[in-house]
Parts: C-alpha cells; sequence; structure tokens
C-alpha cells in the first residue's frame, strides 16, 4: 500500500510540472493569464509530492517491504538499521527518486520564496524547472520504477554491495545530490533571465545564494566521498581521478567559476553573457556526470546497473537539455547588453582570470575523462590516470592560486600596483622563503614542492583582505571568502605533504612481530576471529606507537560478508594532528603470517579539514548575504511605509 | 598584463584583450591535454599484443589475461607475488608486491596495472580482480566468457 501511494505522488509530481510548465511559459509571455496564478502553488506542491514519494520508498526499505523489488534486490533483513533506511538510495532507482525529490524540493522552494525578480523571469525560471523535471519523471516512471512489486515475494532480500555498508553512504550520496540537483535551479535562473532579457545584478544577486547553497553541499559531497574512498577501499588514497570522482569534480569546478561571475556581475554588473554560460554548463556537469555513472558505461561500485536502455535515454536527455540550453543561449546571447567595462588589474580582471583557469581545468579534466570512451568507439582500450591529470590540470591551477592570493586585494574597476604592492611582497616572500626551506631541508617532486610552498603563500594572503578594516565592521561575506581561501591552502598543504612524505611497508608478520614505519613502530598481538549482525572478519590486535611514546591499540579487520558475498577491508586509523597512521590487513600468507600494509600520511587529514573550511566559508558567505539581504529588504519596506504615511499625512489637509 | 599596458588601450580593445586571453588560454589547455592523453594514456594489452608489439620498459600499461593455473608464486617475504597472466595465445610473467584481491585465484581475470620491466617481466603496482557481477574491470568484460575459458582449456591441455 505504501509503495503504491509512493509511485502515485510521484505521477501526481509529474502531472504538476506538465501544469507548470505550461503556466511559466504562458506566464512569461503574458503576465495576466489566470494560468500564472497556479505556477508556484504547482511547483509547491509538486516538492511535497515528491518528498511523500521518497518517504514511502525509505517505508519499505526501513521495514524491508520484500515485495517490493527494490527492496528485495538490494536490501536484506538482517542488515543494521542505518544501512536499511541508507539502501535506499544506494541503487539505481532510489538514487534517481532522491534526484527528482531534491530537484522538486528546490524548485517549489524557489516558488515558495523568491519575490525580488520580475514575475515573468520567475515564470520562465519555473517553466524551465519544470520543463528539466518532466525529462526525469519520465525517466524514473518509465525505466527506472522504484516502487515496482514482484510477485511471488522472496523469502529473504538479495543484501547490498558490503562496500556500501558503510556509513558515508548514509551521508555522501545525499549531500553529493544536493548539490548536483541545486545547480538546476542556476541552470533554471539563467534561463529565465536569458528568456526574458532580464541578465542584471538582481538576478545574480537572486541566483547566488542557491548556487552558494549547492556549491557548500558539493563541497562537503566530495570531501566526504573522498574519505569515504581513502578509508573504505584499503588503497591508501584519497583521490584516484577515477571517471565517478571526475564526475562530481567537473559539477563544482563549473560552479565555483559561476559563484565568482556571478559575484561580478552582481556587484558590478559586468561579465552577464559569461555568468549565464557558466550557470548552464554548471547543471550540465551535474547531468554529463550523472550521465557517466548511471549509463553503464563505466564500471565502478557507483555503476549499480548496466542498462544499455537507461543509458540512451539519459543521453536524450542530456542532449535535449544540454542542446536546448545551447541553442537558446546562442539565440539570445547577442541580445545581452555588453556589462560595465573594467581593467585587466582590477578585481574584475583577477576574477576573469580565475574563471578562465576553472574553465580550463574543467575541459582537462572533462577530456581526459571521456577520452576512454571515444578510443573506445575505435576499439582501443586506454585508462587515463594520474600521470595525465596531476602535472596537466597543475599547469592552470598554481598560476590560479597566484591569482587567488592576490585578486581579493585588487580593487573593483581599477586599480594600480603601487596600492597593493606590500602585500604582494609578504606573500612572494614568504612564498619563496617556504620554497627555499623545503628545497634545502628535504628531496621531493616539482609539483609537491610548488603546492607547499604556494599553500603556504596562499595561507598568509587569504587573510590580507582584512588588513586595514576595522575586524568588528568586516562583513561575514568577506569572512566566508578568507576562510574559503585559507581552506584551499590547508588542503593543499595536505596533499603536498602527503604525496611528498607518506612512508609506505608492506609486511608479512607473525603475532609478536614489530613493524617500523616512519616515526611509528607498530606490534602485532593477535589474529583473532570476529563476527558482525551480517559479516565475519579476521581482526588484528595490533599496538602502534608515535616516537616511542605510549601505545595505542587499533583493530584493522578483513571482513567477509555473505549477503550478498564479499570482502572489504576495514583498515584501522590513528589520527594526529600532524597526520595519520593506516593499517590495513591483507590476506595469510602460506606460512601462516598475516600481510600487514602501513601507511604513515603526514598532514593527510587537512585534505578533507581543507575541504570542509571551504565549505564552512561558503556556508558564511551565504548568511551573510542572505541576512544582509533580508535587512536590506525590510529597511526598503519601512522606508515606503513612512513614505507613504508622510504621503497620506501631506494629501489630507489638501481635502 | 601589466598595468601600463592596458592603460595605453581604448576600453574597447580591453574587452578584446581578455576575450582573447581567455580563447588562448582554453584552446591551449585543450592542445595541452590531447598532447598529454596521447603520451600519457595507458594502454589495455592482452598477452598477445605484448608478443606482437612489446611496449617499452617503464612504459606505463594495463595487463589484462586470465592467471595461469599453477603458475601463483609468494615469495619469501610474504607479500611478493608472481604468477603467469595469459591469454590462450601468449604468457607473460608478472611480480606483484601488495595485497591481492579477495578474487583473486588462478584461472580467473585479472587486470594489473604497471610496467614491463626490461627483462620481459611485468611489474604490477596494482591488481584488479573481478569482485562480483556488479563491479568488475571494464576491461574484463567479454574475458571471463565461454570462450576464453575454452581457450585457456585449450592452452593448457
Amino acid at each position: 500500500m505504501i509503495a503504491e501511494i509512493g509511485l502515485a505522488a510521484l505521477w501526481l509530481a509529474a502531472a504538476l510540472a506538465v501544469l507548470q510548465l505550461i503556466g511559466g511559459f504562458v506566464g512569461a509571455r503574458n503576465e495576466s493569464s489566470e494560468l500564472t496564478a497556479l505556477v508556484r502553488p504547482a511547483a509547491v506542491l509538486q516538492g511535497l509530492l515528491c518528498a511523500v514519494s521518497f518517504l514511502a520508498l525509505v517505508y519499505a526499505f526501513a521495514v524491508t517491504d520484500l515485495s517490493v523489488k527494490l527492496v528485495a534486490t538490494h536490501s536484506h533483513s538482517m542488515k543494521p538499521m542505518a544501512f536499511k533506511l541508507s539502501g535506499a538510495w544506494a541503487n539505481h532507482e532510489g538514487s534517481m527518486l532522491l534526484w527528482i525529490a531534491i530537484m522538486a524540493f528546490a524548485g517549489g522552494l524557489i516558488a515558495f520564496i523568491e519575490r525580488r525578480l520580475p514575475e515573468k523571469t520567475m515564470m520562465a525560471t519555473l517553466g524551465t524547472q519544470a520543463f528539466v523535471g518532466i525529462g526525469f519523471y519520465l525517466f524514473i516512471l518509465l525505466s527506472s520504477n522504484p516502487f515496482e512489486r514482484l510477485s511471488p515475494v522472496p523469502m529473504e532480500g538479495n543484501g547490498l554491495n558490503p562496500l556500501l555498508q558503510d556509513m558515508g553512504v548514509s551521508f555522501h550520496p545525499p549531500t553529493l545530490y544536493i548539490g548536483y540537483v541545486g545547480l538546476s535551479i542556476a541552470f533554471s535562473f539563467a534561463l529565465g533571465a536569458l528568456l526574458t532579457r532580464n541578465v542584471t545584478p538582481e538576478f545574480a544577486r537572486v541566483m547566488r545564494p542557491w548556487v552558494l547553497g549547492a556549491w557548500i553541499f558539493l563541497t562537503i559531497g566530495i570531501t566526504a566521498g573522498s574519505y569515504w574512498a581513502y578509508y573504505e577501499l584499503g588503497w591508501g588514497g584519497w583521490w584516484f581521478w577515477d571517471p565517478v570522482e571526475n564526475a562530481s569534480l567537473m559539477p563544482w569546478l563549473a560552479a565555483t567559476a559561476l559563484l565568482h561571475s556571478a559575484s561580478v556581475l552582481a556587484a558590478r554588473d559586468a561579465l552577464r553573457t559569461w555568468t549565464i554560460m557558466l550557470g548552464v554548463v554548471a547543471f550540465s556537469m551535474s547531468m554529463v556526470g550523472t550521465f557517466l555513472v548511471r549509463s553503464g558505461i563505466l564500471t565502478s561500485v557507483h555503476a549499480f546497473a548496466v542498462d544499455p536502455e537507461r543509458g540512451s535515454f539519459i543521453l536524450a536527455l542530456l542532449a535535449l537539455y544540454i542542446g536546448g540550453a545551447l541553442i537558446v543561449f546562442a539565440l539570445r546571447a547577442n541580445t545581452i547588453a555588453e556589462g560595465e567595462r573594467f581593467s585587466l588589474l582590477s578585481r574584475e580582471g583577477a576574477l576573469v582570470v580565475n574563471n578562465v583557469a576553472l574553465s580550463a581545468i574543467l575541459g582537462i579534466v572533462l577530456l581526459g575523462t571521456l577520452y576512454p570512451l571515444l578510443t573506445e568507439a575505435f576499439d582501443v582500450r586506454v585508462s587515463v590516470g594520474p600521470p595525465y591529470f596531476d602535472p596537466v590540470s597543475a599547469i592552470f591551477f598554481l598560476p590560479m592560486l597566484a591569482i587567488l592570493a592576490v585578486g581579493p586585494l585588487l580593487r573593483w574597476r581599477k586599480d594600480s600596483f603601487d596600492r597593493i604592492r606590500l602585500p604582494v611582497i609578504i606573500i612572494s616572500v614568504v612564498t619563496v622563503a617556504v620554497l627555499a626551506l623545503v628545497l634545502a631541508l628535504s628531496d621531493i617532486g616539482v609539483l609537491p614542492l610548488l603546492g607547499m610552498a604556494m599553500s603556504v603563500g596562499v595561507a598568509v594572503a587569504s587573510f590580507m583582505p582584512l588588513r586595514g578594516r576595522a575586524i568588528r565592521r568586516v562583513p561575514l561575506a568577506v569572512w566566508g571568502m578568507c576562510i574559503a581561501h585559507f581552506g584551499v591552502a590547508v588542503g593543499l598543504f595536505g596533499i603536498a605533504a602527503d604525496t611528498a612524505y607518506q612512508k609506505e611497508r608492506l609486511v608479512a608478520a607473525s603475532p609478536g612481530d614489530t613493524v617500523d614505519i616512519g616515526p611509528w613502530e607498530a606490534t602485532l598481538a593477535s589474529i583473532s576471529p570476529v563476527a558482525g549482525p551480517n559479516w565475519t572478519a579476521m581482526q588484528g590486535d595490533i599496538f602502534v606507537s608515535y616516537e616511542g611514546g605510549p601505545a595505542t591499540e587499533t583493530f584493522p579487520q578483513a571482513r567477509s560478508f555473505w549477503a550478498p558475498q564479499g570482502e572489504t577491508s576495514e583498515v584501522a586509523l590513528v589520527t594526529r594532528w600532524n597526520g595519520q597512521l593506516y593499517v590495513a590487513l591483507g590476506n595469510m600468507a602460506e606460512d601462516g603470517r598475516w600481510q600487514l600494509r602501513l601507511w604513515w600520511k603526514p598532514f593527510v587529514t587537512w585534505i578533507w579539514y581543507g575541504g570542509l573550511l571551504i565549505a564552512l566559508g561558503g556556508a558564511l558567505a551565504l548568511v551573510g548575504r542572505v541576512v544582509g539581504d533580508v535587512r536590506r529588504r525590510s529597511a526598503t519596506q519601512r522606508g515606503e511605509e513612512r513614505r507613504a504615511e508622510e504621503a497620506a499625512l501631506v494629501a489630507e489637509p489638501a481635502e | 598584463m601589466s598595468d601600463n599596458a592596458s592603460r595605453g588601450l581604448k576600453p574597447k580593445h580591453q574587452r578584446l584583450v581578455l576575450v582573447v586571453i581567455a580563447l588562448v588560454a582554453i584552446v591551449g589547455a585543450g592542445f595541452l591535454a590531447a598532447y598529454a592523453l596521447s603520451n600519457q594514456a595507458s594502454y589495455f594489452y592482452v598477452p598477445a599484443d605484448i608478443e606482437a608489439d612489446p611496449p617499452e620498459a617503464g612504459q606505463a600499461i594495463r595487463l589484462g589475461g586470465m592467471v595461469e593455473n599453477g603458475s601463483i608464486n609468494t615469495a619469501a617475504d610474504g607479500v611478493t607475488v608472481e604468477f603467469v597472466v595469459q591469454d590462450g595465445q601468449a604468457r607473460v610473467p608478472v611480480s606483484y608486491t601488495g595485497i591481492v584481491p579477495a578474487l583473486f585465484v588462478e584461472g580467473s581475470g585479472v587486470v594489473a596495472e604497471g610496467a614491463m620491466r626490461a627483462d620481459g617481466v611485468f611489474i604490477a603496482d596494482n591488481l584488479l580482480a573481478k569482485h562480483d557481477e556488479n563491479y568488475m574491470p571494464r576491461e574484463l568484460e567479454g574475458m571471463s566468457s565461454a570462450e576464453l575459458r575454452e581457450e585457456l582449456q585449450e592452452s593448457i591441455e
């Protein structure tokens, strides 16, 4: 019954999307149409119906309703409750339902609260949002129905891929999806503004918080995904340039560029066409990512089902939306008047360079990700990995860091080098000093060396914009910028330090053996079998001590799941402020010794702290912008009321 | 890019300069990517390819095939595995130091990432074994099929 309610809610939502589409585009042409009044309620109701539908699926998973095919194929009654719930979206159909639910919810939210833009633009925006939504409703209802029943009802479910039975999965997909799908709002706003010829600073100010919100979630999602891969796969790496990772990085790069260009448009009325273009590109990258991940052309832990029909469907949607948006862009871009001019040496100029560099990196990642698919069409199988991505993206990333350090110091429109000479000298001296110091003390690769030096330079530079300002009166948005840029420095330092100084050891050890790894000493005490709710494992009992200090006991496991069958490595992590010791238990060698793989990873945690700082900076900026906007609006309102009262007072005696 | 240079330009030209810089950077990125891809992409080989046209020693490649029956040998250090990958036509000895994946067994499909050593031994940095039906290295598709098993049988007999 619950499953039928979920399905019915989804169909109803799809019908409302059609109404919203028609009403929206009628309203964009003719505001006085009766249909216009229905658009906002349709969007809100759609959001609620999708929420109901999603909750119905979560409920089916929570009670393990095996008559629902999706539950039977992906869940198991013995699974812990947390993984039953997260199992609802750790599969193709469920994740698409999550996608559409977030999309409808976000659409409902803008319909409900966003009233700053001209109504025509809002109608075109909501119409576009419905147009995109309909494609995904059709996709889910026609080819990926999550509520399909199964008869006869099986006795037990198939269970969930063991790699996905982890808290990371409860957290990582929803945040990433909020980010992906949140960008659909930017896409709709961009097209709405383009269709109604209303590309104004006000439009950028309205769009910015939504982009910012999506970007914050995307940042958290990528950071969480990276940490998940790090500890769950047991390979000791935190980024593999896997196509699936790239699929999340590309929308992030586009959204980062969009965020900065929207700031230029909001503050200075420049970069109009470019901002619209980025709005289109950002969500397009989300859809490209979904296509790569969900179509089955890539095989990975994320490609839940290899189904050519679904792949073609998503490809058709992709062509329709990206192609359609680009055609509208091509037809309308010339109607956008040129924005304000600016000098090359100005805040705008720096942001343009930042945007160009981000776009170049985006192009490089996109080419590298699609290249294997391209060559496969000619029957040549290649894989593209770090030897391509690392140096080629660094060529644009390192100059971008230099701009990141200097750009925020510049004034809008026009500036002179003389004014920022002192901070630039300080930043340069710090960077060169660190470079020389690291070079003198250790022998490391060029990229980690540059990364480390620039990370310190950027860290110093990130707080320079506060120089000469009264700290208490600095707007929250500026704090956000400083903290986000500081986060980039922290993350980069972690990446550089881990790459340059990590130590790895692989040994076969018997109980009682001691292994040295960097400053650590690890002693294997024993290996014993343990059991969990749906797995059994061999568990190592290992004492580790840092530089001869007190020993910490750790328990790495090699787990075997039985429903479905699979093996995972549960690594043991010992975290210090300056890095992490990573211990993975391998297989038993023929002579009875156990394989142990240990890494000492200096400052590796800073990578994820950096990601979180970036997200925190975004959150501060978002709060600052929203609070500022609410204040401004209530002030304007009070002003108007007062003027109206005065006008009334003046008008009265005349009567 | 210096202020002096831009001061001498008319505003219209400044816009043009920006557009040109952006175009040059993006096109440059494209060429750079194309060049790097042709050099850095690691090609997929089966043992027959290696016999026919051996890749340069040290060049990163991926080697795929079946693990020959009876060929897996663990070295005295307990963490180095030596085995032979074959595809029915040719055989390539492989050496791997690390923790082998759970489903790495004799007669199963495997993809090894690494490079050939000058003496003809493939040094693997990473092994990918077929994990389950839903998760396996893409190169193994079709390779674990009945045909290949037959070929494998023939080669062993």
